[in-house]
């Protein structure tokens, strides 16, 4: 466990010790602000006529049409940000040829996979808590239900893990930082995109393919629902993608 | 204190060892000698666990190096080809993050990094960042790390390479000053080296171990007489040559030879009165050993299978 620690915290030294986590927030917070804040201007825009139209006011609901997009927003943005953080933990230990150091050290490659997830996770964590400061404000000026807010962010939470566990994923396939962003962006986007296709194939099929992909699961919890099925799905695919990871470590002592 | 039986190691056709077998005893300094290619860092990969062999066996300290790698890996220190480092860390937090994940105890930490940095005299870089110190410096952290948990077994992979000649003696006397307590393998191509450091030689050409033994007994067992370099002004080689007990007389330049002599024969007395008898101005006579270059180089081509 202490190598573990060791792992996760060195990792998180050397993300603060580069611009890039900077550069990663920084880019980060300003376009999840620009588009919370067309949210609130939209938002504002339909209460004004709102309130020529009682039967209109009755559907305004800030939770549906700020928060729920927030939520959404972070689908996408993170599909960009979270190979950022992760295309280096592997790619630069393999090119640097520092992993020479880690695997003859007395610590399982299972801790050295983990160290460097918590350490990402860590990081899209304070890049979450900072994000929050949107919602807060909302709340401070109007009547906002708290709880589908800390759903949505459960499910953000979930999601940020799977995306950080096939970035750390894609990490360990290449020793080349690019190659491994593209890579983990790619397995991203087509997990997202693959549930487009369940309107045109039959039910049974239509069901497993959009199940596989994560917006439905996602979809549950930005609604305020902790769903067991969807917390299943994220928990198990993470744990499975790690698992994989480390195989592939693993893989230089038996190729 | 290490073992190793019939290691073989393949990637795809290409056999990097073949059949290597040694065994290194407590407190031996033993030089792994040969070509680039040769073999050496594979070799050393699989002792440190990096990678297992394809087949064969080995084992440190009585642990089997694939049962009990993990056990295995706490008592070796191990120097790759490339330090491994990272440039972003300071050479002190390096250390600290190289003491924790060998397994060394919050209590002793401190003792321990503070030796590590004093022996590899560190002590004036510890807060600089490694990623601005020079190759020299890189080298000395990377042996530090290899030094910092007191492993029983020292395994080091070329470590005075791309260093200046101040730096190399420093390092070998660093190397020098670890004998004793510990058990060093270093490689190295670099074959003064290896007299200077190492009790015992090992030579590797092509995966295939050539020869294994102490450095003094390695090059007399190939030495097939004495040899003699002879500097005398007016030298004639075709008429020495045709001296008593000679095998062989090369000529270096117009006033030097070598002359090789039967085996088990003094000649230098004899030598020395022939050629004031023949009254050439004696300059020089001296007795020559083979070094470890002409027993390194006859061994690497004999077994490419063509002679010197």
């Amino acid at each position: 466990m202490k190598g573990l620690w060791a792992i996760a915290r060195r990792e998180l030294q050397s993300y603060f010790a580069s611009p890039v986590a900077y550069v990663v927030f920084t880019i980060f917070l300003l376009l999840s602000g620009y588009l919370f804040f067309n949210a609130l201007l939209y938002f504002n825009l339909f209460s004004l006529q709102a309130s020529q139209y009682p039967w209109m006011a009755q559907q305004l609901n800030i939770n549906q049409m700020v928060i729920q997009p927030h939520m959404h927003n972070f689908v996408v943005l993170l599909l960009f940000v979270i190979p950022l953080l992760t295309m280096r933990l592997f790619a630069e230990e393999k090119k640097q040829m520092t992993i020479e150091l880690l695997l003859t050290s007395p610590i399982s490659v299972g801790q050295i996979v983990l160290g460097k997830f918590l350490a990402a996770f860590v990081v899209f964590l304070g890049l979450i808590v900072l994000s929050t400061t949107f919602p807060w404000i909302v709340s401070a000026i109007s009547d906002i239900d708290i709880g589908p807010i800390l759903t949505g962010y459960l499910g953000v939470i979930l999601l940020g893990g799977l995306y950080l566990a096939v970035g750390v994923f894609a990490s360990t396939l290449t020793q080349n930082q690019i190659v491994a962003a593209v890579v983990s962006f790619g397995l991203l986007l087509l997990l997202y995109i693959l549930p487009f296709a369940s309107n045109a194939l039959p039910g049974p099929m239509a069901k497993v393919i959009s199940s596989v992909g994560f917006a439905e699961h996602f979809e549950d919890f930005t609604k305020g629902l902790i769903d067991i099925p969807a917390l299943t799905y994220f928990l198990s695919l993470i744990v499975f993608i790690l698992f994989l990871a480390k195989q592939i470590v693993e893989s230089v002592r038996w190729r | 204190m290490i073992q190793v039986q019939e290691l073989t190691k393949r990637y795809g056709d290409f056999e990097a060892i073949q059949g290597v077998s040694f065994s290194i005893g407590k407190g031996e300094i033993v030089g792994f000698l040969g070509p680039n290619g040769a073999g050496k860092t594979t070799t050393m990969r699989i002792l440190s666990c990096f990678m297992p062999p394809t087949s064969g066996s080995g084992s440190i300290a009585g642990l089997d190096l694939f049962r009990n790698s993990l056990e295995v890996r706490k008592r070796i220190g191990y120097l790759p080809e490339h330090p491994p480092l990272y440039p972003e860390m300071t050479v002190r937090g390096y250390l600290f993050f190289v003491a924790t994940i060998k397994g060394i105890s919050k209590r002793e930490q401190k003792a321990k990094l503070s030796k590590a940095i004093e022996q590899c005299g560190l002590v004036e870089v510890q807060d600089r960042l490694i990623g601005r110190l020079s190759k020299g410096y890189r080298q000395r952290i990377g042996i530090a790390q290899a030094l910092i948990h007191d492993p029983e077994v020292v395994i080091l992979d070329e470590p005075t390479i791309g260093l200046d000649p101040a730096q190399i003696i420093e390092i070998r006397r660093l190397i020098k000053s670890l004998a004793g307590e510990r058990t060093i393998l270093l490689s190295t191509h670099i074959l003064p080296e290896v007299s200077m450091l190492c009790n015992r030689v090992i030579v590797i050409n092509r995966g295939k171990i050539l020869a294994s033994d102490a450095y003094e007994k390695l090059t007399s067992e190939m030495d097939r007489g004495q040899r003699l370099h002879l500097k005398a002004r007016g030298l004639d080689v075709e008429r020495l040559r045709s001296l008593p007990g000679i095998v062989d007389v090369q000529s270096e330049d117009a006033d030097s030879c070598l002359v090789e002599a039967e085996q088990g024969k003094e000649m230098r007395e004899a030598v020395s009165r022939y050629v004031i008898s023949q009254g050439w101005g004696l300059l020089e006579l001296t007795s020559k050993s083979l070094t470890l270059e002409e027993v390194y180089l006859r061994l690497i081509s004999e077994s490419e299978g063509y002679s010197a």
